[in-house]
């Protein structure tokens, strides 16, 4: 019973009981359910990862077959995306609790874990569905979640207002535009299916595909917070409370890169030349920009969750990297690096985060001053995914930057290459900023006491960067069997 | 012991070092038990090493997965015959460093002395997997933990010339590491299929003869470790660490990690006979040459001692790197052997220049005069040191000299003659200069002396080692012949 309807529970679950969360009296009770909830879900995503023998499975919601129905697909793309989305999602709630009784008021606490769990289910159900306009339900569920998480931080500044506001604005721009796009192919080939899509717009009318296709990919790139479309981050996950960044910061993103990767070697798979067309001159140098201009602002960067957030600009630049360059090893690697950048980016939110409250005020580079000694587990933990996020051997970083790098150089693209070991090289400098700050200065607050219930979540997800960067077997292969995945309806070679 | 297999001392040789690390935050309770962590550590694995050499020695190749990270990329250790004598090198030398540590820290009143042992022991953990390594990844992911490891020594001080030495060293060493030996290695892998370290080489065949040079490059630049000219500037400003860091680290372990993995690169990547056949590696020859001369000449100028041995030290890798890029059989095993020599004369050169900053508080070589009758065995260490660096008998190095001159007569490029020989001048007039000082120009002023033993001690070891080598350098030579022919 539970078997034959994963792809659906791991949708449901968090979506019925936000409803139900939501209602609860207190926030400690509201975080045990959603902590039930999300451990659930995790539970499900695990189970259905061994489902189905690395087949694809279609789940037909409601009993009606596609391309009537609403289809859900599990194959080895989304089973990745739903471990990697649950996994992180489970640490973020044992970590929130805490943070969400220091950061929110004590009302607002069981409703900010219904926003909470319906964010999970929405961005869960936008890697689960097969179904074009459906995505765009998932997607507004989760952005107005996502935006009222963000709001939340204003109980601590002001400003997260702002941020939400922004968000809000772009992000409905961001969805408007898909939506516009998805209205073009559906004139022109009567289905939405993404399976059917991809056997039917080869056919269609070309004009109206192109201005499609046009319309979802710009549309998702704001979403992903792909350059230049990536404004709305640094400002909503600076000032969104330090468990909420931490939450978006792992799997709001990818659950949109992932998008952008179906669009691409999905829906439009029949057209590989428009999409080649796209992917080498439009994405690829906006991702190399990305990469530069993101590592560039965080080496300037003062405040601390700002710097991340500029950092993540330039990790997802790695991915749509990867992505464009559209050979099988490339696209696994920008999995592989999704799996990975949210291990590491998820990690280091939390130890800023632990770090904010736990000194009283905004984590910058003159307030960290001294903290490296003053509180050793949040910072060991938070050195450890800073280590991986810059790629040091035996961590998961640098599995990703072998992958990424391999696979770049196999495609042939040397200037490329050098370009990736370059902005790598210089994330170091921001890293080595934060790191000479936290142990090589003086401490001046009050002796701290570390709170185990922040930093023993942070320390699982520091060990999953050394376990993942020294076993990386499951992560590479399952990849791999993503890349296929993604890429089955390609029915021409294009480079592929 | 007798009853231990290789297999095991292959895992006692890598991880006693690792173990020590762990163990030191617990014995630091103790400061006698904690500092005698690491002499222990450093005896364990040097037998283990023994033992793994001696199976090198029989003909075999000690093998050993730990896991495999990913289809293609595993952690294997597979000990070559160069790899064998670099790990007899760290763990043995480790041994009278960490006695040595002791004597200094204590003497000095550093603080931080229990980080420092942790790095420190971390630190020859990874030269060991290092000369351990069975492939290029293995080789290179010890190669950034060794860096990121010797960052806390060199900045020790936390002083603000530390953060901006820790700085220049870590983005000298990371970057070039990133940028050019990663894709180095990946193009390896792309072109050859493999990373593993065989004899003759992986690339005859696989890469053409105009791509070699560049490949070459990538590798000479990217292993900033080996403190080739325009990339060195990291090992002086790593002299602000305490010395014995600069002794086991930038004398010993890191730098030789560097020239050792270009021996390597050349030797079980390349392959000589590839290289020889392309001549891929005659403009490092030249590079090498113009090093060697180059760093002599600034080494002159310096008058803080230890700032004096790091040029020297830049001059002296740059043999090894010649002995590598001149590909011959007699170059190699000459560079082979000038790791060891060169190891033990400048860990014994340091080791002096420490002693004489515990024991004398003085660090310029202008100071030095009339203090040899005041700390006598020091000052005759540090000659032997410097006597075994010129090359002169009966002291090591005058072999590892003698193989690379009649190394580049092999190769047809018998101006390295002359390299060498005004080297080795330069060296008489720079590294014999304090020696002449301590002992023939008159004291200018009072100075008061401490001596501890346990500073004095380990250089005074070293140096009877340097000169016990030139009388037992067939223990060496079975491994050099090794490498050239297997």
């Amino acid at each position: 019973m539970i078997a034959s309807n994963l792809p659906a529970l791991i949708v449901a679950t968090p979506l019925i009981m936000a409803a139900i969360v939501a209602l609860l009296p207190s926030g400690a009770l509201a975080w045990a359910v959603t902590l039930m909830t999300s451990l659930a879900v995790m539970v499900f995503a695990i189970m259905n990862a061994f489902s189905g023998d690395g087949q694809s499975i279609s789940y037909a919601l409601g009993g009606w077959p596609p391309p009537w129905g609403i289809e859900f697909i599990s194959d080895g793309a989304s089973r990745l995306m739903v471990l990697i989305l649950s996994g992180l999602s489970f640490a973020s709630t044992l970590y929130a609790k805490s943070l969400i009784e220091m950061e929110i008021h004590s009302k607002d606490q069981a409703r900010t874990y219904g926003a909470w769990l319906l964010t999970m289910g929405g961005l869960l159900g936008l890697v689960m569905t097969a179904d074009a306009f459906n995505l765009f339900v998932f997607l507004e569920i989760s952005a107005l979640s996502a935006v009222t998480l963000v709001a939340m931080g204003a109980g601590v500044d002001r400003r997260a207002l702002i941020a939400a506001y922004n968000y809000t604005i772009i992000g409905a721009i961001g969805a408007t535009f898909y939506v516009i796009g998805v209205g073009f192919c559906y004139a022109v080939t009567g289905t939405l299916n993404m399976a059917d899509l991809a056997q039917r717009l080869p056919d269609a009318t070309a004009a109206p595909v192109f201005v499609g296709l046009a319309f979802m990919v710009t549309g998702i790139m704001v979403k992903a917070a792909a350059f230049p479309v990536h404004m709305w981050l640094p400002a909503a996950y600076g000032y969104a409370p330090s468990a909420v960044s931490s939450l978006l910061s792992a799997i709001a993103t990818k659950a949109a890169i992932y998008v952008l990767a179906r669009i691409f070697f999905t829906i439009f798979s029949g057209l590989p030349d428009v999409t080649d067309l796209i992917l080498k001159w439009i994405l690829l140098p906006l991702s190399i920009m990305a990469m530069f201009g993101g590592t560039i602002l965080a080496i300037y960067e003062k405040d601390l969750k700002k710097l991340l957030a500029q950092s993540s600009i330039a990790q997802i630049g790695y991915i749509t990297l990867a992505f464009s360059v559209a050979t099988i090893s490339s696209i696994s690697a920008g999995f592989i690096h999704m799996a990975n950048h949210a291990i590491i980016k998820g990690g280091l939110f939390m130890a800023v985060g632990a770090i904010a409250v736990t000194i009283g005020k905004r984590a910058n580079i003159n307030s960290i001053s001294g903290v490296g000694r003053a509180m050793p587990w949040t910072s060991s933990a938070m050195l450890i995914c800073g280590l991986s996020l810059i790629g040091l051997p035996l961590t998961a970083g640098f599995i990703s930057k072998v992958y990424l790098v391999l696979a770049v150089m196999d495609a042939g693209l040397g200037l490329v290459t050098a370009l990736i070991l370059l902005s790598s090289a210089l994330s170091v400098l921001y890293l080595w900023k934060i790191v000479e700050v936290m142990w090589m200065r003086p401490y001046q607050g009050a002796p701290i006491a570390e709170n185990i219930m922040i930093y023993g979540p942070l320390w699982l997800v520091a060990a999953a960067n050394i376990v993942f960067g020294i076993y990386a077997k499951p992560v590479v292969d399952m990849a791999d069997a993503a890349a296929r995945a993604i890429t089955a309806h390609a029915l021409i070679g294009g480079g592929l | 012991m007798m009853m231990m297999s290789v297999d095991t001392a292959l895992k006692l040789g890598l991880f006693a070092p690792l173990i020590t690390a762990i163990l030191v935050p617990f014995l630091a309770v103790r400061v006698n038990f904690r500092d005698a962590a690491g002499p222990i550590g450093g005896v364990i694995s040097f037998i283990a090493a023994l033992h793994v050499a001696q199976d090198v020695m029989a003909g075999n190749v000690p093998e050993w997965t730990i896991i495999t990270i990913a289809d293609g990329l595993s952690l294997t250790f597979k000990v070559t015959p160069l790899g064998a004598i670099f790990g007899l090198v760290a763990s043995g030398l480790w041994i009278l460093a960490a006695l040595y540590t002791t004597g200094y820290m204590r003497g000095n009143h550093e603080t931080h002395q229990t980080r420092f042992a942790i790095c420190y022991a971390i630190a020859v953990h990874a030269a060991i997997a290092i000369a351990w390594s069975g492939n290029l990844m293995v080789l290179f992911i010890f190669y950034e933990i060794l860096t990121f490891s010797t960052y806390p020594l060199v900045t020790h001080k936390e002083s603000q010339e530390a953060i901006r030495a820790g700085r220049l060293y870590m983005s000298i060493l990371v970057g070039t590491s990133v940028v050019f030996l990663l894709p180095a290695i990946i193009w390896v892998w792309i072109s050859a299929g493999t990373l593993d370290f065989t004899p003759n080489g992986i690339l005859a065949g696989k890469i053409s003869a105009d791509a070699a040079p560049y490949l070459l490059a990538l590798f000479a630049f990217g292993v900033g470790k080996a403190a080739l000219m325009p990339i060195h500037r990291w090992l002086p400003a790593a002299m602000v660490a305490p010395t014995p860091v600069s002794a086991l680290l930038h004398a010993v372990a890191v730098v030789k990690a560097g020239v050792f993995t270009i021996l390597m690169v050349v030797v079980y990547i390349f392959g000589i006979d590839f290289l020889t056949q392309t001549q891929a590696s005659v403009w490092l020859a030249w590079l090498a040459a113009f090093t060697i001369l180059a760093s002599s000449v600034v080494a002159i100028t310096k008058d803080d001692l230890k700032a004096r041995l790091a040029y020297s030290t830049i001059s002296q890798l740059s043999y090894i790197v010649l002995g590598a890029a001149l590909a011959t059989a007699a170059a190699i095993e000459g560079a082979t052997l000038h790791i060891v020599m060169h190891a033990t004369a400048k860990i014994t050169l340091f080791f002096c220049a420490g002693a004489i900053y515990v024991n004398a508080h003085i660090k310029n070589i202008s100071e030095l005069d009339g203090l040899g009758p005041k700390l006598p065995w020091v000052f005759i260490a540090f000659f032997l040191g410097a006597l075994s660096i010129i090359g002169i008998p009966p002291m090591g190095g005058s072999w590892s000299k003698f193989m690379l001159m009649a190394g580049s007569v092999d190769a047809g490029m018998p101006i390295m003659l002359a390299v060498l020989a005004i080297s080795s001048l330069l060296n008489v007039y720079y590294l014999l200069e304090p020696v002449a000082r301590g002992f023939f120009k008159p004291q200018q002023k009072d100075i008061h002396v401490d001596r501890h033993l346990l500073t004095i001690m380990p250089p005074v070891i070293t140096a009877l080692l340097s000169l016990m080598l030139f009388f037992t350098v067939d223990w060496i030579t079975p491994f050099t012949t090794l490498m050239v022919t297997p």
